[in-house]
């Protein structure tokens, strides 16, 4: 064994992707390529109407079509699992739509078939009757709406916070939360400034490039599932509980996933794919179209009020903001979303009086759940597009603003949690200094006009969640990493290497990492919120070195002296090639539920994420047309494992957020989504990349962190849509608060803005 | 639909005699001879995921049918590694980390292959504007271009 010197040898490094050469060559093995003998491929028929009852179904057409091998509804599904509602939040979302349908694209009924063709030809057969009923789609219309999604709500039990909802009638809102901290309505009752924005956000959807994708093989008494998911230890816990079998009869088998971003969480079509292999005793597999991505999760669309007391100098003395965050028909994480996010809606800011009232919403729109930030980008948007806002109108430099009154080391933040390792000043000033904000800048000639912008924001992880791994050391001393987090494009594989490597004494690409199997990778709360590093990372630091203590124990018993080659122990020990040491780590950190009713909490997260985004833009003034010139991104995370992989996460999560910010848009048309394909729906393609990206990860180190380090797979989404919404403000000198920030809605801001509006 | 047509084509160098259905597209053909590289994601031929090379020309597979690679020759992302060892694009992918998730990965390469045979020495503004056509969600672009100017640096040392 190499002796630790004291000096990292892989941490820190940039070591190339443990898989890279299987990406390339196009034999990396994902869900969307498993085959099984027998294999039958579902195709789904979906609901046509936004709201309504189901009266009737008819599936004679399509079961008589040749090649056909079944037609279920959920009156099926109910022969094998009898309440087949599933959801991780509350236990809402029927496998097939039972009794009545939520929303355009509902799943109603599934077709089975040996040639996908058939089952796609043979589900164009079906057809349902609906009543149609009353439908909401707006997220304010929802808190007071006669149209009621659900007529009785059910939480699962899971969080404390949703037990007083269970049974609920005639409300749409699937959580509340309220913080109340100081008094901020007498305040804003004496304050000389008071400014009240409203900002809005739009439905977008992932689409991962790897549609999602589930194959069930059911036998009597279990049930193996090949799945593209972010949360194998949920999917078999989730799966066990509606058959209301053991978690070791269902067997979750994970390899790449080709893009998760959020999508392929909690239960999306395993449920589905494991009742019609039990009914049909065949494998089932399937595979959704990009159109059906759609209408299966999405981001949430939000509308926040936010009001703030100023000083005469620019002193935020009192925040009020009040978001409603657009469910959709299922609440799937979304009342996660709300309570989580609600935590930081008032922005880095230390703010003395802050009021929040946080609600999700059900709507007869397509389900939202986690996008890249677990709802930060929705509010970040709002709250620092009014920061510069509030700047302009007390004629304050943005900079300055922030300056004075960003959230330092030891200050409580708005829950009354105390700020630690979390460097927003240094964020802030990094990203100034980049950008050159004390230079003068180019805001152009003629008809091109420029600007520049800055944003700020930080994130609490979702907590309390646990995280498991199995260090393994062979007779021959090679290693084995197991562990149920998911690599579906940000590296965590190689990372996870790098620390067993770090702490045995070996070089990262000597350490094999086994692709989640709940039969052999133990429990992880799932693949999400950038929690991996921080949680998964200490746990398998953790097993890493309960491994090392056990071998060099071992070694010590025999007499054997270090330096050691670890292949000499077990030789010794065992008398020739052979045995097995297994290292064991868990973790779980500290963490205090919010007070039920002022929504205060000491520890509301074991680390913050914290992110700046800085942008130069150039703004056509005869079309609206909009370019980024260049795009900074600074974070906190720590201290980098891999300062490669970081740098890469910074630049993808910037650039998807960009597509958020500019053109991505879900357009519905009385429930029906009206562009779900790349035709109508654009993503960032080579052209739509900012000329210049600078990516620069402060110093910074997680105490309590392994080897200093925490997430960063969402930090960098944070502030673009604000940076930009302000560098529009400084180069035109109008505002725009919904996304995405069009062409067409820039130059309707212009054209209004020099009294000669265009007419709708 | 279970008409067969039986068609001889080469796929990487090698004869290939099979059938296929008059619908089936040129994914499910590779698919059907185990082939994964190319892969069938937007269904409309604008994401690249699925880019094969049909008589030296990228085509999206999964708007080609498969009977019309009849008495042609196709390269697919497995052609590109000759005897265990990587094409200087493959290396150059793996040295910039241009891929995260790698599902659009091979249709980036072969494109990558067509760019550099036209044009050898690309600018920024060449390589996008030829790689347009190829979406990557993870948006591993700034990666990318870096790959593709390395490529083209190794394949004019060869």
């Amino acid at each position: 064994m190499n002796s630790s010197s004291g000096q990292l040898k892989e941490i820190g490094q940039s070591i190339p992707r443990k898989e890279g050469r299987y990406k390339v060559t196009g034999k990396a093995e994902y869900t969307h390529h498993v085959k099984l003998p027998g294999m039958l491929i579902g195709k789904i028929f979906r609901s046509t109407v936004p709201h309504g009852k189901i009266l009737s179904i008819d599936t004679s057409q399509a079961k008589a079509f040749p090649g056909v091998y079944a037609v279920y509804t959920s009156e099926d599904i109910k022969k094998v699992i009898s309440e087949p509602y599933y959801g991780p939040a509350f236990l809402d979302q029927p496998i097939l739509a039972i009794d009545k349908v939520h929303f355009v694209g509902e799943p109603v009924a599934i077709v089975l078939a040996e040639d996908p063709h058939v089952a796609e030809n043979a589900a164009q057969l079906i057809s349902a009757e609906y009543e149609e009923l009353p439908a909401v789609y707006d997220e304010v219309e929802a808190m007071s709406s006669s149209a009621i999604v659900h007529d009785t709500l059910k939480p699962s039990g899971t969080f404390p916070d949703l037990k007083h909802l269970i049974g609920k009638k005639n409300t749409n809102i699937a959580l509340d939360y309220h913080l109340k901290r100081g008094n901020a309505e007498s305040v804003f009752a004496s304050a000389k400034h008071v400014f009240e924005h409203t900002y809005h956000t739009q439905q977008v959807m992932h689409t991962p490039l790897e549609q999602m994708v589930s194959v069930a093989d059911a036998q009597q008494d279990k049930v193996t599932i090949y799945t593209a998911s972010q949360s194998p230890s949920f999917v078999r816990l989730e799966i066990a509980r509606l058959l209301g079998w053991r978690e070791n009869q269902v067997r979750v088998k994970v390899p790449f996933l080709g893009g998760g971003f959020g999508a392929k969480l909690y239960i999306k079509l395993e449920a589905l794919v494991v009742a019609s292999s039990m009914i049909s005793n065949r494998p089932v597999k399937i595979s959704l179209t990009m159109e059906e991505q759609f209408y299966t999760i999405t981001k949430h669309p939000t509308t926040f009020k936010i009001k703030s007391a100023v000083s005469e100098d620019g002193k935020i003395l009192a925040r009020r903001c009040d978001v409603w965050w657009n469910g959709g028909a299922y609440a799937d994480i979304g009342p996660r979303v709300t309570q989580k996010s609600g935590f930081t809606s008032a922005g880095p800011y230390d703010i003395e009086h802050v009021d929040i009232e946080s609600y999700a919403l059900y709507t007869n729109r397509p389900p939202s759940g986690a996008l890249r930030g677990f709802g930060i980008p929705q509010l970040v948007w709002a709250y620092e597009s009014h920061t510069d806002e509030i700047a302009r109108s007390l004629n304050i430099d943005p900079l300055e603003i922030r300056r004075k009154n960003i959230l330092k080391e030891g200050r409580p933040q708005a829950t009354g949690t105390l700020m630690k390792g979390a460097e927003i000043e240094k964020v802030l000033e990094c990203v100034a200094s980049k950008i050159g904000w004390e230079k003068p800048f180019d805001k152009g000639t003629g008809l091109i006009k420029k600007g520049r912008g800055i944003a700020l924001a930080f994130k609490a992880v979702v907590a309390p969640t646990t995280s498991t791994a199995l260090v393994t050391i062979n007779a021959d001393g090679s290693c084995i990493l197991s562990m149920s987090s998911v690599d579906m494009g940000q590296a965590s594989d190689t990372a996870m290497a790098q620390i067993v490597a770090e702490v045995l004494g070996i070089k990262t690409f000597e350490v094999k990492v086994s692709q989640p199997d709940t039969d052999i990778t133990p429990y992880d709360m799932a693949t999400l919120g950038s929690r991996s590093v921080y949680h998964m990372g200490k746990a398998v630091k953790l097993a890493a070195e309960d491994a090392k203590n056990k071998i060099e124990k071992m070694a010590s018993d025999l007499m054997i002296s270090k330096p050691f080659q670890f292949k000499e122990v077990f030789i010794k020990h065992y008398g020739m090639q052979a045995g097995t040491i297994v290292g064991f780590g868990s973790f779980i950190p500290t963490y205090t539920p919010p007070d039920k009713k002022d929504g205060s909490t000491s520890n509301a997260t074991p680390f913050w994420m914290v992110g700046a985004t800085g942008v130069e833009i150039s703004i056509d003034t005869e079309t609206g047309h909009l370019t980024v010139d260049r795009l900074i991104n600074v974070v906190d995370c720590g201290n980098p494992l891999n300062p490669k992989i970081v740098e890469t996460q910074l630049s993808g999560a910037a650039i998807m957020q960009l597509g958020f910010s500019l053109t991505e848009k879900m357009n519905l048309d009385a429930g029906q989504v009206t562009n779900a394909s790349f035709a109508d729906y654009k993503i960032p393609g080579f052209n739509d990349i900012p000329v210049i990206i600078e990516n620069e990860a402060v110093q910074a180190y997680q105490v309590d962190g392994p080897f200093g380090a925490k997430g960063v797979g969402e930090t960098s989404t944070f502030g673009v849509s604000p940076a930009i919404a302000n560098a529009i403000q400084d180069a035109i000198g109008v505002r725009i608060n919904e996304l995405p920030m069009t062409p067409e809605l820039i130059y309707r801001a212009l054209r209004k803005l020099h009294q000669n509006p265009l007419g709708t | 639909m279970n008409q067969l047509i039986p068609i001889h084509f080469r796929l990487n160098g090698q004869e290939i005699m099979t059938e296929v259905q008059p619908h089936q597209n040129i994914i499910e053909l590779l698919n059907k001879l185990n082939l994964t590289g190319a892969r069938e994601s937007c269904g409309q031929g604008l994401c690249g995921t699925c880019t094969v090379i049909v008589n030296g020309k990228a085509v999206s597979g999964c708007l080609e049918f498969a009977q019309f690679v009849d008495q042609k020759e196709v390269k697919t992302i497995e052609g590109m590694e000759i005897n265990g060892e990587l094409d200087p694009i493959q290396d150059a992918f793996i040295a910039t980390g241009a891929f995260q998730c790698g599902f659009c990965t091979p249709g980036f390469i072969l494109m990558t292959e067509q760019l550099l045979n036209e044009n050898p020495h690309p600018t920024d503004d060449e390589i996008k504007n030829y790689l347009s056509g190829n979406l990557c969600r993870c948006a591993a672009y700034p990666e990318i271009l870096k790959a593709v100017h390395l490529a083209a640096e190794n394949r004019s040392k060869k």
